[in-house]
């Protein structure tokens, strides 16, 4: 078997098939990064998969899950001002709870350097939206740094490493999906260690780094004038990607889009020049502004805003150039990422003599659709199975981030609401108000409690919103891949004082406090009914560990059982109860009407057995 | 052979994402370059997974273009429905397990359970090599993907791929435990 810790560790130079999360840890490596912080969130979390392989006494640097992505940032700042290069990862909505502390980087002396890097999400594969961070990295005057593949990544992490020792400021390197998860052969340098010197070098002397009003403009003035440094810098410049095929016609684009446009150009007769972006921000005009000047008519090709897009035709404006550019003309444009199918449509609407459309048409029978559902055995199947009976339809179901958030599928239908991590305690606080006819009540995950839910919880106390919050204790980060948080009792590399949430609640001043395991459905049912009834702020701690990351332990142990329920045919009334209201995706309903159990799915935990009216279902 | 686009699908849970990696080092091994990717996070949680591989000199982007695969390979029957719908070639291969992981509307009653009958019909209206595999007394569910690989190899559904290749690339995957039982599975 491949031990990823002993290759990403390697003194010689190898080459390996690698995704790009697992690349950019090798990267960081070779650049000497010494501390490292995150919190886990798709599509960035099997970097830390990358660096658990590497065992805790031999990685060259510190790493940590931190409670939050602004703790990360501030972590990673920390190190940063105290002499050690430093990288936070996280997701891209992680970018809006790290943005306090986040835009006040770029006016900083980072003495030893930090990248910032993003998971952006086009397409909205795995998060609430698919904004795009170039516009924050504007706002906190960060330079950008955009791979396509996994080769990139590694040599662009590098790249930023560098360009941010050299120059003290934070570097952004922005991967998206499909470069975090991309599948390539990548060629690595070999790797020296170098000596590490752990002196805390922080020097006040080397800031100003109090933002007081006196130091914000000459700080500012520096973060301004670094960014024109970096938007001259030779070294950044080579990474940039220009295919002469030479045309008139030109396309300039970045990141992934860059994969797509060259596919889709394949079987073209008449290849346009192409301009390959590595720096999205700040642009290096230079290069740009030549690229215009040889060509007729220039698109350009980038996914999402039209950042890129109305800086050129900015600067073509102001340079009289006669080039015509141009950019998104359509809103479907700014949506969805840039795949080769949506490059061909587009391409193919502008220039249809460079590139054909899809004559792809489906046809034959679409299967039923798929979602995500809870797993067999899900804790939140009980749990919303459960709680729906202590509540009328008309009461209103606030959710949160997290696998529970699946409890908005049918047939549960119990979370109506979703915003962003921890925000569920307010947004149900705001619909208690003049509210004496609907009970409210929020869900909330208890890695999610740590990250950013504990201040909704206390304004509920303080203001005395008469609200019920359902902590659904998995005792795990389940939906990223089962991270540690504070209550598991670990954190990444070691045993940690547990913080356990129901003390947490108690310290707050909780004076209603449930506690049930979901399994126990009817108790749960009883204990929500009572919560909902109680006049003020309630909570139930609906607890049952996550079944996913119980069964593939026990199965790693040999201690898995092996049982699995059936259903006693004889018994059974066709009720369908398991099927179309506890909905574990174990049960198989035939053609015949009858019901049976998934024998590939079931992992025998029996939390169904009490849903059959008529007792038909058992081991 | 030139290019080849496999597109690799199931439901979250069967496994995929070993199989997947299973073909990739298997086609690097069988000397071709290429270009991957898996689907991660969410819908690994009982949704449609996908993993792409594309093999070819001149391969840029990981992702296939619909109705651009040569091969669909898929876990499970409405999976490999699906899959060969919106992804496959006229005249393309499908491998898929007949397996049945019943899609909620399915569950709820409000669609029907696609049937194996289906598949075979539309694969022969649009002229696809239909390679059906089941497996009655298949010790563990989980080597339901290398019952797929075994198909693929012996009707050398990609050109050039051999056993070895892919015990090779096992051999990087799997403990030595896992690798015994299933290369013997792989082998028969």
């Amino acid at each position: 078997m491949i031990n990823y810790g002993e290759m990403l560790l390697k003194n010689e130079s190898f080459s390996e098939i690698v995704i790009g999360n697992t690349a950019i840890v090798r990267a960081m490596i070779e650049s000497g990064v010494r501390v490292v912080t995150s919190y886990p969130g798709s599509p960035t979390p099997e970097i830390a998969v990358a660096i658990a392989t590497i065992p805790h006494e031999l990685r060259p640097f510190y790493f940590e899950f931190s409670t939050n992505e602004k703790v990360a940032t501030e972590v990673a700042y920390g190190a940063s001002v105290n002499g050690h290069l430093s990288c936070v990862f996280f997701k891209s909505v992680g970018l809006n709870v790290a943005a306090d502390t986040f835009v006040q980087l770029g006016h900083m002396n980072l003495t030893g350097g930090m990248v910032v890097v993003l998971g952006d999400d086009p397409g909205a594969h795995s998060s609430q939206n698919e904004q795009d961070n170039r516009h924050i990295a504007k706002l906190s005057y960060t330079p950008v740094l955009e791979p396509s593949s996994p080769k990139e990544v590694y040599e662009y992490f590098k790249a930023a490493a560098a360009l941010s020792v050299e120059k003290k400021m934070p570097v952004i390197l922005r991967l998206t999906t499909h470069t975090c998860h991309q599948k390539e052969l990548v060629d690595f340098a070999g790797w020296e260690p170098q000596p590490f010197d752990k002196t805390p070098r922080f020097d006040r002397l080397n800031g100003p780094y109090i933002p007081i009003t006196s130091a914000v403009f000459p700080m500012k003035r520096r973060a301004l004038a670094r960014l024109k440094d970096v938007a001259a810098d030779k070294q950044i410049k080579k990474l940039n990607t220009f295919i002469n095929n030479k045309n008139r016609t030109g396309i300039i684009t970045a990141g992934t889009t860059f994969l797509s446009v060259m596919d889709v150009l394949k079987d073209s007769d008449k290849l346009p020049d192409i301009l390959k972006l590595a720096l999205v921000y700040p642009l290096q005009m230079d290069e740009i502004v030549d690229f215009l000047n040889s060509h007729d008519e220039v698109k350009i090709l980038e996914e999402l805003d039209d950042i890129i897009e109305k800086e050129i035709k900015s600067i073509a404006y102001e340079r009289n150039l006669k080039c015509r550019i141009t950019g998104k003309t359509d809103p479907e444009d700014f949506i969805g990422e840039y795949t080769p199918d949506k490059v061909r449509q587009i391409l193919s609407r502008d220039f249809p003599q460079m590139v054909k459309s899809s004559d792809f048409v489906i046809i034959g029978k679409t299967a039923p659709i798929r979602p995500p559902q809870m797993c067999p055995g899900c804790g939140h199947r009980s749990a919303f199975y459960a709680i729906k009976k202590a509540l009328k339809e008309t009461d209103i179901k606030v959710g949160d981030i997290g696998c529970h958030t699946l409890g908005f599928l049918p047939p549960y239908n119990m979370v109506e609401l979703l915003m962003s991590m921890g925000a569920s305690t307010g947004i149900a606080s705001g619909m208690a108000l003049f509210n004496n006819s609907r009970k409210v009540v929020c869900f909330l995950g208890d890695s999610t409690f740590f990250h950013a839910g504990a201040a909704g919880i206390v304004n509920a106390i303080f203001n005395k919103h008469n609200i019920t919050l359902i902590l659904m204790e998995n005792g795990t980060t389940a939906m990223t891949g089962h991270q540690e948080h504070p209550a598991t009792g670990r954190n990444f590399d070691e045993i940690t004082d547990r913080i356990p949430v129901r003390q947490m609640l108690e310290g707050m001043g909780v004076a209603k406090i449930f506690e049930v395991d979901t399994y126990h459905q009817k108790k749960l049912t009883e204990a929500v009914a009572e919560a909902v009834n109680y006049e003020g702020f309630s909570v139930v701690i609906a607890k049952h560990p996550c079944m996913l990351k119980f069964t593939k332990a026990q199965k790693r142990k040999g201690s898995d059982s092996g049982k699995q329920v059936l259903i006693d045919q004889q018994k059974c009334d066709r009720i369908q109860e398991c099927i179309k209201n506890f909905a574990c995706p174990t049960f198989n309903k035939n053609g015949d009407g009858s019901i049976t159990v998934n024998k590939d799915l079931c992992i025998g935990d029996g939390s169904c057995i009490q849903t059959c009216p008529a007792t038909a279902i058992k081991y | 052979m030139e290019n080849m686009n496999i597109y690799i699908t199931g439901v979250g849970g069967q496994g995929i994402g070993m199989l997947s990696e299973i073909l990739v080092r298997s086609v690097s091994y069988a000397g071709y370059k290429f270009k991957a990717v898996d689907t991660h996070g969410l819908a690994q949680r009982g949704g449609t997974v996908v993993s792409q591989l594309r093999i070819g000199t001149e391969v840029f982007s990981p992702l296939i273009e619909s109705g651009d695969a040569d091969l669909v390979i898929s876990m499970e029957r409405h999976e490999a429905l699906r899959a060969m719908n919106s992804m496959l070639k006229n005249g393309g291969t499908i491998v898929w397990y007949d397996t049945s992981w019943q899609p909620l509307p399915v569950r709820t009653g409000t669609d029907k359970e696609v049937q194996a009958e289906e598949i075979a019909n539309e694969a022969k209206s649009r002229n696809i090599k239909n390679l059906r595999v089941y497996i009655e007394d298949l010790p563990d569910a989980r080597m339901q993907n290398i019952t797929l690989l075994a198909n693929i190899l012996k009707n050398k559904v990609i050109p050039g791929l051999e056993l070895d290749h892919c015990e090779k690339a096992m051999k990087e995957l799997m403990s030595e435990k896992v690798f015994v039982k299933n290369i013997e599975m792989l082998s028969k």
